[in-house]
């Protein structure tokens, strides 16, 4: 029989493609003369994507030379990737700051050095912390857009029912480790039913928790400092859990754990009583706690405290132009309209963070609903804020740090051998890393000079 | 060649052009480029660096790569025979002229049509250590044996003990036996009565029966399924990857090496690397088949020959 195609299936798949062509062709365009058109992606969802598309939208607004199109895009560092080394890469792009190092090294990014200068955004614009976040091998690769500082928040009722003065948040490792104790309740059974504090919970800030014993765990060239006693006594504190609290019953504790963005957060269901988190966390609590829970944030303490200048680690989002794009002078513009005071300060409000400029008007103050944003403002601007480890080896040292910290917490690995398996295994890597970077150093070197010439 | 044999030769060339465009352009030249970059360091956005074999030597001294093949290989040696037990019971009980065939078929199909990051998920609450509901049908058992022997029996943390993990997922692997069930049902039925009816005749018990005709029957399906299984086992990442929620399992026990080439090559940069180790999966699948094929082919019994 000699196939026909359906008149009416015809017609409906012409109408398809013509209502796609259209939508294609209207989609977020503007009106009027034709103004040039940059790919903004960014990795947030949900009233984080909400705040910046609001911000897209004031600028595409202010004025009608450029026109910003904003994607929510997941998975955006590999995407990225790949759009580049396809030759199509987006404008703009909000990545993490820990991927500035491999994608600097990799020619994924333009030195913004000249265009940051010429756009009037300058060093002292910034807290310290978050515009040295931003550079790397001596140029500057992004700006912030977002930042963060972690802080330890307590559960007020978990301490109360402990027996411990709410208002007090353990000022020493030591004492975490004996509020954790008086904290910590077991069923009948063993089990645990609650705990004080357990480091994998939430456990994204590992690659940095040596700070709070005291040191870094990288000399920011050619060696990770594995070795030093802050890395020794941070394995050695994982390996005390264990001992206390049973491996597999840690495990099982945390598997019944449900989502982080879910009324069943651990630290919100009275589980987990200190955790260690970002200025964010008082967005979820106002989402999903119960009602009535009360918090407190503090500095998380170190194994020598030093109140006058309390650590903490600062990370931001960050936006850079990607190497190979059309228009970047136009994606500085976009950046730079970001950076300014008031924009940002109504972004960084809007996904309750704190700002990355040195100066905040009063107004931010007044109007953050954050109960603590004096209190983690306060932590940026310490002396002794640091950068969040950033390593060209990012990816496979935070990959190695999670399973083999997870083996000395399950009581399977001795604290000491996970620390020296890591340590040969990841300087290998480093080494491998850096010798590709010496062989391309100078090409690169030399192609960013061309880039940064007036 | 007659005008009308170059015009049907045309024909037929520009038929199979479209297939020819995709496999040149999406298998032949990436895997030629895949060569290419094993001999390299290359991290897709900079310019190869010819090693020479430097990335095949870094991978015999790498730990996790010997890892990531060890699980593979005892993945694949775990799940295809328990796969295939399970699937040809299931498919021999659902041959049985019983009540509601079509309902019980339909019932052990259906889990197949699950997506495979939606059963990842799924398995990731049955399988939970505290309140899964694969612990949860396993305690009452476990709590009798301990009252009755004095023992202290634990259900397994599936998803984060280093010794269970990978039987977790062997597990996870049995909710999909309900394809090749299928396939082993056709072949039963494709199986002529006549040799159960003489077999019967000279007083076989139905043991025998399932040995001596259903077996044999049945050895070209249970060598394709075997193939398939064989060849999928040693390819497996959607579901481990999902489960340990992009990781590597407890103690790296849920590394495989397909997941191990992904992180190679998206997660670290190091295209070439992947592209070595992707070399050594496809010779190893490569060798894999054609040795089950040279040696199936002697044990299975086709009708027609």
């Amino acid at each position: 029989m000699k196939y026909s195609p359906h008149p009416l299936l015809t017609s409906t798949v012409a109408l398809i493609l013509l209502g796609l062509g259209w939508q294609g062709c209207s989609a977020g365009k503007p009106k009027g003369q034709a103004p040039v058109v940059l790919e903004y992606w960014e990795k947030w969802t949900g009233f984080e994507r909400e705040a910046m598309a609001r911000l897209v939208d004031e600028f595409n607004s202010s004025q009608n030379r450029i026109f910003v199109r904003f994607l929510s895009v997941s998975r955006i560092d590999q995407k990225m990737m790949l759009a580049t080394a396809g030759g199509v890469p987006p404008d703009v792009v909000g990545l993490w700051d820990v991927n500035l190092p491999s994608y600097a090294e990799n020619n994924a990014l333009l030195p913004l050095d000249r265009l940051a200068r010429e756009a009037g955004l300058r060093e002292k614009d910034y807290l310290p912390v978050f515009w040295k976040l931003c550079h790397y091998r001596g140029h500057q690769w992004a700006l912030p857009s977002t930042p963060s500082v972690v802080a330890l928040h307590w559960n007020k009722k978990m301490f109360r029912e402990a027996g411990l003065d709410p208002e007090r948040p353990p000022r020493t490792l030591a004492e975490l480790e004996s509020f954790n104790e008086k904290i910590t309740r077991k069923n009948s059974d063993g089990s645990l039913a609650q705990i004080g504090h357990m480091p994998q919970e939430p456990g994204w800030w590992m690659p940095d928790f040596p700070s709070w014993f005291g040191g870094a765990s990288w000399d920011g060239g050619p060696h990770l400092l594995l070795d030093s006693p802050s890395n020794r006594a941070f394995f050695q504190w994982l390996q005390s859990y264990p001992a206390r609290f049973g491996g597999s019953e840690l495990f099982k504790l945390r598997g019944g754990f449900g989502t982080f963005a879910s009324p069943d957060n651990p630290f919100f269901q009275g589980k987990v009583a200190m955790i260690l988190q970002g200025v964010w966390m008082d967005n979820f609590i106002r989402q999903y706690a119960p009602e009535g829970f009360s918090y407190g944030v503090a500095p998380f303490p170190e194994s020598t405290p030093h109140p006058e200048a309390p650590l903490t680690i600062a990370q931001t989002d960050i936006l850079v132009i990607p190497t190979g794009t059309r228009h970047p002078r136009e994606a500085m513009e976009f950046i730079s309209f970001v950076q300014q005071q008031k924009h940002m300060e109504s972004l960084c409000m809007a996904q309750r963070k704190l700002s990355p400029l040195a100066k905040v008007s009063d107004d931010f103050y007044r109007r953050h609903p954050h109960p603590y944003l004096r209190e983690f403002q306060r932590l940026s601007q310490s002396p002794r804020a640091q950068p969040t480890l950033c390593l060209p080896t990012m990816r496979e040292y935070s990959n190695d740090l999670i399973i083999y910290s997870n083996l000395v917490l399950l009581g399977r690995m001795n604290g000491e051998q996970a620390r020296r398996e890591m340590a040969a295994r990841q300087q290998k890597s480093l080494t491998a890393k850096l010798d590709r970077w010496e062989r391309v150093s100078a090409v690169r070197t030399a192609v960013w000079d061309q880039e940064l010439r007036p | 060649m007659t005008r009308k044999e170059k015009r049907s030769t045309l024909q037929g060339l520009l038929f199979i052009a479209p297939w020819m465009v995709g496999f040149l352009a999406l298998n032949l030249y990436p895997f030629c480029a895949s060569v290419w970059f094993s001999l390299c360091d290359y991290s897709v956005l900079s310019q190869q660096v010819y090693l020479g074999i430097r990335n095949f030597q870094n991978l015999i001294h790498d730990p996790v790569f010997w890892k990531a093949l060890t699980n593979t290989l005892l993945f694949a040696a775990v799940s295809i025979p328990l796969s295939t037990i399970v699937s040809i019971g299931l498919a021999v009980l659902l041959n049985q002229p019983a009540g509601a065939q079509g309902f019980f078929r339909t019932l052990f199909f259906l889990p197949c049509l699950v997506p495979a990051i939606s059963l990842a998920i799924l398995w990731q609450w049955m399988l939970n250590g505290q309140m899964g509901l694969v612990n949860m049908a396993l305690r009452p058992g476990l709590d009798f044996l301990n009252n009755l022997f004095g023992c202290t029996l634990r259900a397994p943390d599936w998803l984060n003990d280093p010794s269970w993990a990978l039987w977790g997922l062997v597990l996870t692997g049995l909710w999909g036996t309900g394809q090749a069930m299928v396939i082993y049902l056709a072949g039963l039925q494709e199986i002529p009565a006549e040799l159960y009816e003489a077999a019967t005749l000279d007083g076989t018990s139905a043991w025998q029966r399932f040995l001596h005709v259903t077996l044999p029957m049945l050895s070209p399906v249970i060598f394709f399924n075997v193939l398939m299984g064989l060849i999928g086992a040693l390819q497996t990442f959607a579901v481990p990857y999902i489960l340990t929620g992009g990781g590597d399992g407890p103690g790296r026990s849920l590394l495989f090496l397909a997941t191990y080439i992904y992180q190679n090559a998206f997660d670290f940069w190091n295209m070439g690397y992947a592209s070595a180790l992707a070399l050594v999966l496809f010779l190893m699948i490569a060798i894999l088949t054609l040795t089950a094929v040279h040696f199936g082919e002697k044990k299975v019994h086709y009708e027609g020959r």
